[in-house]
């Protein structure tokens, strides 16, 4: 039996697989490999988080919660934002818990997006900006960001690529792949020429707390900017809880309710165990943070000292656990650096250009990598630009 | 500045010059921060954690609540300190509660330690009473868990 042979959706078809496939079908095939690759903590879950899941699970938190998810993880997501980044949000009615940023990003674009809308991707960006922006209908509009720069939002580079079409400007900060943290100012800059321009700003802040060079800047702190910002953020990294899919998106009423309508009939609610066990991080976990942020950052200053020894300069990496060094020293494209790094050396990295064309010379490396091995990691990377040049 | 301290007391082996490139602190200010630390005894010793048991020693470890009767003056510090300096004691600790002293005896068997408490520590002058609680197993110490590690199943390349 064949399946049907009307063609299947165009606009999935037309998005290619993501780049990271391939490497990680070869690495997985490979032994003693160190792995730089991996976007999420080293660490585990705190533990007093996992035991009140353990609690619960025996308490019963097995059903379905109300869509908007557990009232007092709302009341806390909020109190914490207030706290942290003086941005206010009601619990009723503009906050939503979701699975994961992932599943907040889907319901933003979905709930914003009409047919050939814009949106625009500063780039190098997260895999799923874009292809996230095309199922929900829209175009992206990828625009380059300068390394020189340090990778900051350029308000007049996005100037730019605005259209009357444009619809929304999509970033994160910090930065996935790149580590940027962006400046106030910057972002002041950015919601200036949204304010003049009428678009939104789809703000994913899921490492806000891993910020290492100042304090973070939330999008919606800034004067003028919460009324048309989706703030999108979890738990996944701060508090090493990737795997209990569970972050949250305030947003203001208007589109916080379309955002509430998709997710009611497509995902009912986030899972039940997992906002409990976000209760109990936003609780009393808040020391396990503090630690694992200073341990992230004793990482990231040997590491770049590392890379920066070895000619892989990078702009120092304000947040996130990411450097994205440019390799063009050694004179490969991303994507042969990283395979040959692979293969001769067992070091797995991220080739840049899968988080777009201008990630293209530079590789992405995760130091949430246990100390000694990031060491064993320069070393080897040492040896492999030794027979480059 | 305390940082330093944070890492050589994860890792006693830390070479000034590591402890620089992860504190981005100057490995000379490094040296002298460690050198006058060790000077003023907020250093007090490098130390390794050993997990004895998985050599398979015998080594057996005892806690022992000890009552006192405090001297007048000077409280419980002159009968700790006659304590502690005894080969055998591993800590000496002041607690509250219904005992006075809590203290880690150590020695290679089970009939070792109970002598040793039967005859020394219990005939230490204003020795009131002992309570020995024999160790079974360690689980954690210093903060290192002693348990399997927890495999690490991340995926090798994840976006």
């Amino acid at each position: 039996m064949a399946p049907p042979a009307k063609p299947l959706s165009r606009v999935v078809e037309a998005c290619p697989p993501s780049g990271i496939r391939k490497f990680f079908d070869l690495a997985q095939t490979m032994t003693g490999v160190i792995t730089l690759g991996v976007g999420e903590p080293d660490f585990p879950t705190p533990w007093g988080v996992r035991e009140a899941a353990i609690h619960a699970l025996t308490r019963g938190a097995t059903t379905y919660t109300g869509n908007s998810g557990l009232l007092e993880l709302r009341e806390l997501i909020c109190a914490d934002l207030e706290r942290r980044h003086g941005t206010s949000y009601r619990p009723a009615d503009e906050c939503l818990v979701t699975s994961g940023v992932s599943e907040g990003l889907d319901l933003a674009l979905r709930a914003l997006l009409n047919p050939g809308d814009e949106v625009i991707v500063p780039e190098p960006s997260y895999v799923a900006y874009q292809p996230c922006v095309a199922f929900a209908g829209g175009v992206a509009v990828p625009v380059a960001s300068d390394p020189a720069q340090g990778y900051r939002l350029d308000a007049a580079r996005i100037a730019e690529a605005v259209t009357p079409r444009t619809k929304a400007v999509l970033f994160g900060s910090p930065s996935n792949p790149t580590g940027a943290a962006q400046s106030a100012d910057d972002l002041t800059a950015l919601v200036a020429l949204a304010e003049r321009e009428d678009f939104w700003l789809v703000s994913d802040e899921i490492y806000d707390r891993l910020t290492y060079t100042g304090t973070h800047t939330s999008t919606a702190a800034v004067p003028g900017a919460r009324d048309r910002t989706v703030v999108l953020n979890g738990f996944s990294k701060s508090y090493a809880m990737t795997g209990w899919r569970v972050g949250y998106v305030c947003a203001p009423e208007p589109l916080a309710a379309l955002m509430h309508r998709i997710h009611q009939y497509t995902m009912l609610c986030a899972p039940h165990v997992s906002q409990v066990a976000a209760i109990e991080a936003l609780r009393s976990a808040d020391p396990d943070v503090t630690e694992m942020v200073a341990d992230y950052d004793r990482r990231r200053r040997l590491f770049v000292k590392g890379l920066d020894e070895l000619g892989l300069s990078c702009p120092e990496p304000g947040g996130a656990f990411y450097a994205f060094p440019s390799i063009r020293s050694s004179g490969l494209s991303s994507q042969d650096f990283a395979e040959q790094l692979l293969e001769e050396q067992k070091v797995a990295v991220v080739p840049g250009d899968v988080f777009g064309p201008s990630g293209e010379g530079h590789v992405r490396c995760s130091y949430a990598t246990a100390l000694p091995l990031l060491e064993e990691a320069l070393e080897r990377m040492g040896r492999f630009l030794s027979t480059r040049t | 500045m305390r940082e330093i301290l944070t890492v050589l007391e994860a890792d006693a082996r830390a070479t000034p010059e590591r402890i620089a490139a992860l504190t981005g602190i100057a490995e000379d200010e490094v040296r002298a921060a460690i050198a006058a630390w060790e000077a003023e005894g907020v250093i007090r010793r490098y130390k390794t954690v050993v997990d004895w048991d998985r050599l398979g020693d015998e080594r057996v470890t005892a806690f022992v609540d000890v009552t006192v009767a405090p001297e007048r003056g000077r409280g419980f510090d002159d009968v700790a300190e006659r304590i502690a300096r005894f080969r055998e004691i591993r800590a000496v600790h002041l607690v509250s509660g219904a005992q006075d002293l809590r203290v880690e005896v150590e020695g290679s068997s089970m009939k070792e330690v109970a002598d040793f408490v039967a005859q020394k520590l219990s005939g230490v002058e204003r020795v009131t009473a002992t309570s020995t609680h024999f160790l079974l197993r360690r689980y954690k110490d210093d903060h290192q868990l002693l348990t399997e590690p927890e495999p690490d199943q991340r995926l090798s390349v994840m976006p």
